[in-house]
């Protein structure tokens, strides 16, 4: 039983030590599911866990099914556990969000969500 | 010698194999994450250890015996898609008119093979194959001394697929197996003594084939936050993951063929980055399984996460 009591306690301490694990979303801008006023100029996603960014990226299509993103998915200078990945002036409509990252464990995770924006003002409609 | 150097080689193949690449972890079926059900098996492979896992519930037998369960179970993934398992439970038995019994049940085995991962569809399928060793438990606590073969088959499913029309719905995911489990002895018998006249008598008791099935239903709300709807809701809230689990059984023959027993466990469970913990209440379905309610609660440790660079690998293999 104390061997049982010393081995659980290891793993907890292990646990606590190694703050390392799968990534999950624990932060999107847009959030997920919102709806915008006007169109952002990135999307900003923090994660639970540090990123990989050389692995990791962040894609935004229009609803039509084309990438609108810049393709330059990259950390956060200031906290490794954000990714962004830049957005030209994007008009009314709908837009996905895929994301896959590697964890700095090599954890792989990957999810997506959508955003709205519904009433810009001065961009092309989409 | 020989076996020496081919088992070291074997172990640092393994080691290197181990660092040089990436694998996926326990539960994971594209953004679906699958948390280790408590009272069904998992349909997934991982490097996982439940320690413990308690139930109590007053049982049918005797007027009302209370039986009160401490188990572990530890799994290993010997590669990506093939995993072996060690489950043990040590019970108290107390009727209410008599002394406390207690003692280890069989030693459990288990092999578990994913034969599907649908990243896209959130749908993973295994086969599974159980082994409860006969005679290795004590026969205190009514462990058989006959061992038990159950093969079968594992599946999950997250809705994430679903249109968007219904997204709300998406965060559900069914998980449940089905298995058949074998005795290796159709028949047992067993000799008792009457306490008031001394007279002996020897009691045979039959050994069907029972089906095994059940099913979880579950509604991650760390699903719906991070894939449909961020409802800002914050620890410990953002993890938790309600479900209803149901645990069956339907004896095949020998005399008890189509006598179905079971539970319905509604509760939820709380999936952290290293550990989740889960409670849920055990309602018996019929008479025939009893008829009091009870409470089992796990805390489970996902070893991949905690040892991601040894003891959390596949011992061999992995995705590059």
């Amino acid at each position: 039983m104390k061997q049982t009591g010393a081995f659980l306690l290891f793993m907890m301490l292990a646990g606590v030590a190694r703050l390392e694990a799968h990534a999950f979303l624990q932060q999107a801008k847009p959030g997920v599911g919102s709806t915008v006023q006007a169109s952002p100029n990135e999307v900003k996603i923090r994660f639970t866990e540090r990123i990989e960014p050389a692995l990791s990226k962040i894609q935004v299509f229009a609803a039509t099914g084309d990438e609108v993103d810049k393709r330059d998915a990259h950390l956060d200078r200031s906290d490794p556990a954000i990714l962004i990945v830049s957005l030209p002036k994007l008009g009314i409509g709908t837009y996905k969000v895929v994301w896959r990252v590697v964890s700095s464990d090599t954890h792989v995770a990957e999810g997506n969500f959508t955003f709205h924006i519904r009433s810009a003002k001065n961009v092309r409609k989409s | 010698m020989k076996h020496l150097l081919l088992l070291s080689w074997l172990v640092c193949a393994a080691i290197q194999f181990g660092v040089a690449s990436r694998v996926d972890g326990h539960g994971f079926a594209g953004a679906r994450f699958f948390p280790a059900t408590l009272s069904t098996e998992d349909p997934f492979t991982a490097d996982e250890l439940s320690l413990p896992t308690i139930s109590t519930i007053r049982t049918s037998d005797d007027g009302g015996t209370r039986e009160t369960d401490l188990s572990v179970e530890i799994a290993k993934r010997i590669t990506p898609n093939f995993a072996l398992a060690f489950g043990e439970t040590f019970s108290a038995l107390s009727p209410p008119d008599g002394e406390t019994v207690s003692g280890f049940g069989n030693l459990e085995l288990g092999a578990k093979y994913q034969i599907l991962e649908s990243d896209t569809h959130e749908t993973i399928v295994s086969l599974g194959l159980e082994a409860e060793v006969g005679g290795t438990g004590s026969s205190s606590v009514d462990a058989d001394s006959f061992s038990t073969w159950t093969p079968g088959i594992l599946f999950g499913k997250g809705f994430g697929d679903l249109p968007e029309g219904v997204r709300f719905l998406k965060p559900f995911a069914l998980t449940g197996m089905a298995g058949l489990a074998i005795p290796t002895s159709a028949s047992t018998r067993s000799a008792t003594i009457d306490e008031v006249s001394g007279a002996r008598a020897v009691e045979f008791e039959r050994n069907p084939d029972v089906l095994e099935w059940g099913f979880a239903l579950e509604y991650s709300i760390p699903y719906l936050q991070s894939q449909v709807q961020d409802m800002h809701w914050h620890a410990p809230f953002d993890r938790l993951i309600p479900l209803v689990e149901f645990v069956l059984e339907t004896p095949l023959n020998r005399g008890a063929g189509g006598q179905t027993t079971g539970t319905i466990n509604p509760g939820v469970i709380w999936a952290g980055q290293h550990v989740q913990f889960g409670v849920e209440t055990i309602i018996p379905i019929n008479e025939r399984t009893g008829n009091n309610v009870g409470v089992i609660a796990q805390l489970h440790f996902y070893l991949d996460d905690l040892f991601p660079h040894s003891l959390g690998r596949p011992l061999f293999g992995g995705k590059p």
